[in-house]
């Protein structure tokens, strides 16, 4: 004696109600994550770090600047300590480079209100804004971008009192799991710069220099930072920082 | 020939005014050098002063940017301007000097035309530039890699600035020098041209650095009208053209392109523009000299 046809179906029928609402119900918890979880899960991962020591590639990509793509060392020691050094050769290193270190804006988490803004729209990343409670700190604002289900900080928007804007790109790999990413791009405000002609005795080649409308008015410098390796949580001496 | 020449410089190296010149340039060179030793950190400042706000300009960063390289550019940049002088010395005393001595034409007596006495003169004179330029190279260049070290170089430009690796340097400062000689060669040649006309060196001497002043005050004036009528003919417009190895190519991103310049045919263009006017010169001063009458 089988089971009725009818049943049988019935009861499949059901499993897949069954097996929809618990994915209902997963997509729900996790959008359901409040802002301070989310924050809490991604400071975790950061937490991971106590130190590193990493290679990369420096790109400069500054309107007035024309300089090689550099051999970087960038060190790392909590709280907020941050060095990016060429030890080869020479390279301009934008203020506010510490920012780099996602750590550094949450070094203070309780020290901050935090407003949920949803989703962005087509990449499904979280926006969260942090902003401080104290009154004289030189954060105004923080921006973050953040996937939540991988617990890391995609891009980040920091608006500062006294140095402008910074923000920061992300991309991450194989050291994912420290939520240290593999390429970031850092974003800040430059000023304009201009050396009398009477100090530099420029050669006049001749060629006029029309420079774009675009490009005067972007007073936007970009570094962008490729990392090769990390060495994590080994120990970084304070005297690399002076 | 060779034997006149040889007599020539031997006559220009005995004389002890000749060495005012290599003095000169090695007491500026020093006073620059020990000036940067001990406070070319303020002066770093006061160049990246309107870049402090954007970037980290830490002790090390400048010590870095202080560099025998970087030290050398600054040396060449102050002294190319005073140089034209010492050249004009001898150059200028080439032909008026015989003559105020009276030793003109004793000298045209010799078996050798006037054509080739007026070449070896300026050949001698062109020696004496490039060894006083082998001498700031020797001072300014080495002296200064033996003092402050090598780094990088920064190129301060009025609109931006450059970064040139220290491997992308030396070739660069070879062909800055032999851009220079050829500088130097046409102020040589202009002094020596003016030296026929007169029969006593002060006033060729006087009469180019006249000259050299003026056309670089013109050369340097920011001002349309002189942009495109004046300044593109004037020698000294493009005496400073050895400063062109210096500036780079670079790529979409603003990194820089290892083993580039950033214009060289304006270079070339700048280098004949001089090898002209050194002809011109020359030819002249021979063609007066030709037809001179000569009474001392």
């Amino acid at each position: 004696m089988g089971i009725p046809e009818k049943g049988y179906f019935n009861l499949i029928d059901y499993m897949k109600k069954i097996l929809f609402a618990l994915f209902l119900l997963n997509s729900l918890l996790l959008s359901a994550q409040t802002a301070e979880e989310i924050i809490g899960k991604v400071k975790a991962k950061l937490d991971k770090v106590n130190d590193y020591e990493a290679n990369g590639k420096m790109k400069t990509n500054v309107i007035f600047i024309k300089a090689p793509v550099a051999n970087v060392k960038v060190y790392y020691k909590k709280p907020n300590k941050l060095r990016i050094n060429n030890e080869n050769g020479i390279s301009f290193i934008p203020k506010g480079s510490v920012n780099i270190n996602l750590s550094n804006i949450f070094i203070n988490t309780t020290g901050f209100d935090m407003i949920d803004m949803g989703k962005e729209a087509g990449t499904n990343l979280r926006i969260i804004k942090l902003l401080p409670k104290d009154e004289n700190a030189d954060v105004v604002l923080s921006t973050v971008y953040i996937d939540e289900t991988l617990s890391l900080i995609k891009k980040a928007k920091t608006t500062t009192k006294e140095n402008g804007t910074y923000e920061l790109e992300m991309t991450y790999g194989k050291y994912a799991g420290y939520g240290l990413a593999d390429k970031v791009v850092f974003s800040f405000n430059t000023k304009d710069y201009k050396l009398p002609k009477g100090i530099t005795f420029d050669y006049d080649d001749g060629t006029r220099r029309q420079e774009a409308p675009d490009k005067l008015k972007n007073k936007k410098g970009k570094v962008e930072i490729s990392y090769s390796s990390y060495t994590i949580n080994k120990g970084v001496p304070d005297t690399v920082f002076r | 020939m060779w034997i006149l020449l040889q007599i020539e410089l031997f006559k220009i190296f005995k004389r002890p005014r000749t060495y005012i010149a290599f003095g000169a340039i090695a007491a500026i060179v020093f006073l620059i050098q020990v000036a940067l030793k001990f406070d070319g950190k303020s002066y770093i400042d006061l160049l990246l002063s309107n870049l402090d706000g954007s970037f980290e300009m830490d002790d090390e960063f400048k010590s870095k940017m202080l560099n025998g390289y970087l030290i050398c550019f600054v040396i060449l940049n102050t002294l190319l301007i005073q140089m034209p002088l010492l050249v004009a010395l001898i150059a200028g005393d080439s032909i008026a000097g015989e003559a105020n001595m009276g030793t003109l034409r004793l000298s045209l007596t010799k078996p050798v035309s006037r054509t080739e006495y007026m070449f070896v003169k300026f050949m001698a004179s062109v020696i004496y530039t490039v060894a006083l330029l082998v001498w700031m190279a020797l001072l300014a260049l080495l002296g200064s890699i033996l003092i402050f070290g090598v780094n990088d170089m920064v190129i301060l430009r009025s609109r931006g600035l450059e970064v040139i690796e220290s491997f992308d340097i030396w070739w660069r400062y070879v062909a800055a020098f032999g851009y220079a000689a050829v500088a130097l060669t046409t102020v040589s040649a202009l002094a020596f041209l003016l030296s026929v006309f007169a029969e006593n060196s002060i006033g060729p001497i006087i009469a180019t650095m006249s000259i050299v002043i003026v056309f670089t005050i013109l050369s340097e004036m920011n001002i349309p009208i002189y942009d495109r009528t004046v300044k593109p003919y004037l020698f000294t417009s493009h005496m400073v053209a050895w400063k062109g190895f210096f500036y780079m190519k670079s790529n979409a991103e603003g990194a820089t392109i290892t083993g580039s310049v950033e214009n060289l045919p304006a270079i070339m263009r700048s280098l004949l523009i001089l090898v002209i006017y050194i002809g011109l010169f020359f030819s002249t001063a021979v063609w007066v000299f030709r037809k001179k009458d000569i009474l001392t």
